[in-house]
């Protein structure tokens, strides 16, 4: 199979013009399989010297196409795709998803499975920094930031096996609840791990903000305005180290955010430390968040009661006609969910992860798109880095965070 | 999210401005949709933005097979300051399937217009670098329409190579 690829890309223009007359530009393939692009990306740096005076990124190496996959799946069925997307805050695909489709139907979420929700989502978006964090540290040279942060994410991840059986991808999240209410003991390792973690995040801060090397890659390096962020659609971390305040938990509370007494971290200058420093302070909120919710989790139900939507409880059965009926018919055909489409955003660990559901009232979705914020952060990669040295490329990438599963989709 | 009046005062605003630029609006599960006539689509993202929806969280497309006309781009309009959203939404024919770019009032909408163009075929007037993002440059069809066949593509092995001279699909 030759593939051409000169005369493919042919139509990518670098549209920087060289500086000086004796100064040449040079076109560099950054990736596909660059440890440092966090992914499956292709950076297409023209370089002049050491100097970034242009990028292109090149997406679409790891596109497989689950947004058409959940076309042809039941309702039920989309959520282990969707959460496929974004693999590594998987719980927040999960929830758009089935927030999106519970408004579709109206569908009221008990408070428990919201508490639960919570508590799986930010231990999710803790699990999300870790990997950040260790990585970054890594691309920095750091290299063991790597083993304390997943040290940290391995016990997330016994936490979700606990409560799911599965450590990533938990198909925990389902329309109307959650699939099963926490198990013994789950608590009491959650509580060790919840009091743990602040002096764990504590010494993370004392090994790289005390370290000069460290000081000296992301002080001052790459930064960008406001403006241009919000021109171009960034959100999360990377808005709030600009010094915007937006976040989707604080300003349109969903799945009861608005019981909780948290902060929410702004950086000043939008640097790369402050791109770090957001995400650190971050650690801290998530924790305190987890903290309420265990303490105030209420009693009742961990999914909605409607047998419409949610599956009857196994002991029914062997006992209950009707709860044998309402089975088949979930297992089988699935629910109908009106018709009409919605948009619901929610606060990923990369900004704001919205799901748009069309319904055309059979049981099967006509359509689901992600906005997925990875996919926007990434256009901002080429203003940031453009005139910075390839060395502070790798570092502002690194501080951008992007997961190439919720890109490519 | 403005409410069923504050939506239907929205359109009139905007139909003051042009009579023609709206065809109708939508207020279902408390999301406004303003349904634009396409020819008039960037007047409109451009009064919406001049109101205070300055931020375009999401540009995405859908296709409404069978019903005409069958491709539609909806932008997820948001204004930070009164935490308010507002949908815009144009529906243009699959034979004539050209809708203005947003880019120069929000650059943001720059992947998110190529993705619509790579997955549905929109073509977006005025997109600096209108070219497929996702799929490879070379593919032919738009996978995200109705009517493409779900899980045709054939996977390329060693023991299969030259079998597809090339062409994927």
């Amino acid at each position: 199979m030759a593939t051409d690829y000169r005369s493919r890309e042919e139509s990518i223009t670098l549209s920087s013009e060289p500086v000086g007359e004796s100064h040449e530009l040079l076109s560099l393939n950054m990736g596909p399989h660059h440890p440092a692009t966090h992914g499956v990306l292709r950076l297409l740096v023209t370089l002049e010297g050491e100097i970034v005076r242009d990028l292109k990124p090149i997406i679409g190496y790891v596109h497989t196409g689950i947004e058409k996959t959940c076309e042809d799946k039941s309702y039920w069925k989309v959520i282990p795709c969707v959460e496929r997307m974004d693999y590594v805050s998987y719980y927040f695909n999960a929830m758009a998803f089935c927030g999106a489709v519970e408004t579709l139907m109206g569908v009221e979420v008990p408070p428990r499975a919201q508490y639960l929700r919570v508590i799986h989502m930010e231990l999710n978006r803790l699990a999300s920094h870790m990997i950040w964090l260790g990585t970054s540290a890594l691309d920095l040279g750091a290299v063991s930031m790597f083993w304390y942060c997943f040290r940290e994410r391995e016990t997330i991840l016994d936490l979700f096996e606990m409560s799911s059986g599965q450590r990533m991808h938990t198909r925990y999240f389902q329309v109307g609840g959650v699939i099963e209410d926490i198990p013994t003991g789950f608590a009491a390792k959650l509580r060790k791990f919840l009091d743990a973690m602040p002096a764990r995040a504590d010494q993370f801060a004392a090994l790289l903000e005390k370290n000069e090397i460290v000081l000296q890659r992301l002080r001052d390096v790459c930064p960008l305005d406001e403006k241009t962020l919000l021109g171009l659609g960034v959100t999360g971390p990377l808005l709030r180290a600009a010094g915007n305040p937006w976040d989707l938990r604080k300003a349109a509370p969903y799945s009861s955010y608005d019981h909780f007494d948290f902060k929410i971290p702004v950086g000043t200058v939008g640097d790369n430390y402050d791109r770090y420093r957001v995400r650190h302070a971050e650690i801290y909120e998530s924790v305190k968040i987890i903290d309420q919710a265990l303490e105030g989790l209420p009693e009742g139900d961990h999914i909605t009661t409607d047998r419409k939507v949610a599956l009857p409880p196994r002991h029914e059965l062997a006992t209950s006609m009707e709860a044998l009926i309402h089975h088949f018919k979930l297992v089988t055909e699935g629910f109908r969910v009106p018709p009409g489409e919605v948009y619901y955003p929610i606060e990923s660990p990369r900004g704001e992860l919205g799901c748009f559901v069309r319904s055309d009232g059979s049981a099967k979705p006509a359509r689901v798109h992600m906005r997925d914020p990875s996919f926007s952060n990434l256009m901002a990669t080429a203003p940031m880095v453009k005139d910075a040295y390839i060395a502070d490329l790798i570092a502002t990438l690194a501080m951008l965070d992007p997961i190439l599963g919720g890109i490519d989709r | 999210m403005p409410d069923a009046t504050g939506l239907e005062l929205i359109a009139h605003e905007l139909r003051e401005a042009n009579p023609d630029c709206v065809l109708g609006t939508v207020f279902f599960r408390g999301r406004a949709v303003v349904l634009a006539d396409p020819p008039h689509v960037h007047e409109i993202l451009e009064l919406l933005k001049a109101k205070g929806y300055d931020f375009l969280a999401s540009l995405h497309g859908c296709d409404y097979y069978p019903e005409e006309p069958r491709l539609g781009v909806l932008y997820e309009l948001l204004d930070m300051k009164q935490v308010d959203r507002i949908t815009v939404k144009a529906r243009v024919h699959i034979d004539a399937p050209q809708i203005a770019s947003a880019v120069d009032l929000w650059p943001g909408a720059d992947h998110p217009e190529r993705e619509v163009y790579d997955m549905f075929g929109v073509e977006f007037e005025g997109h600096p670098d209108l070219r497929r993002i996702l799929m490879p440059e070379d593919y032919e069809g738009f996978p995200q329409r109705r009517d493409f066949p779900l899980g045709g593509e054939p996977v390329h092995f060693t023991y299969n190579e030259g079998q597809y001279n090339g062409k994927s699909g």
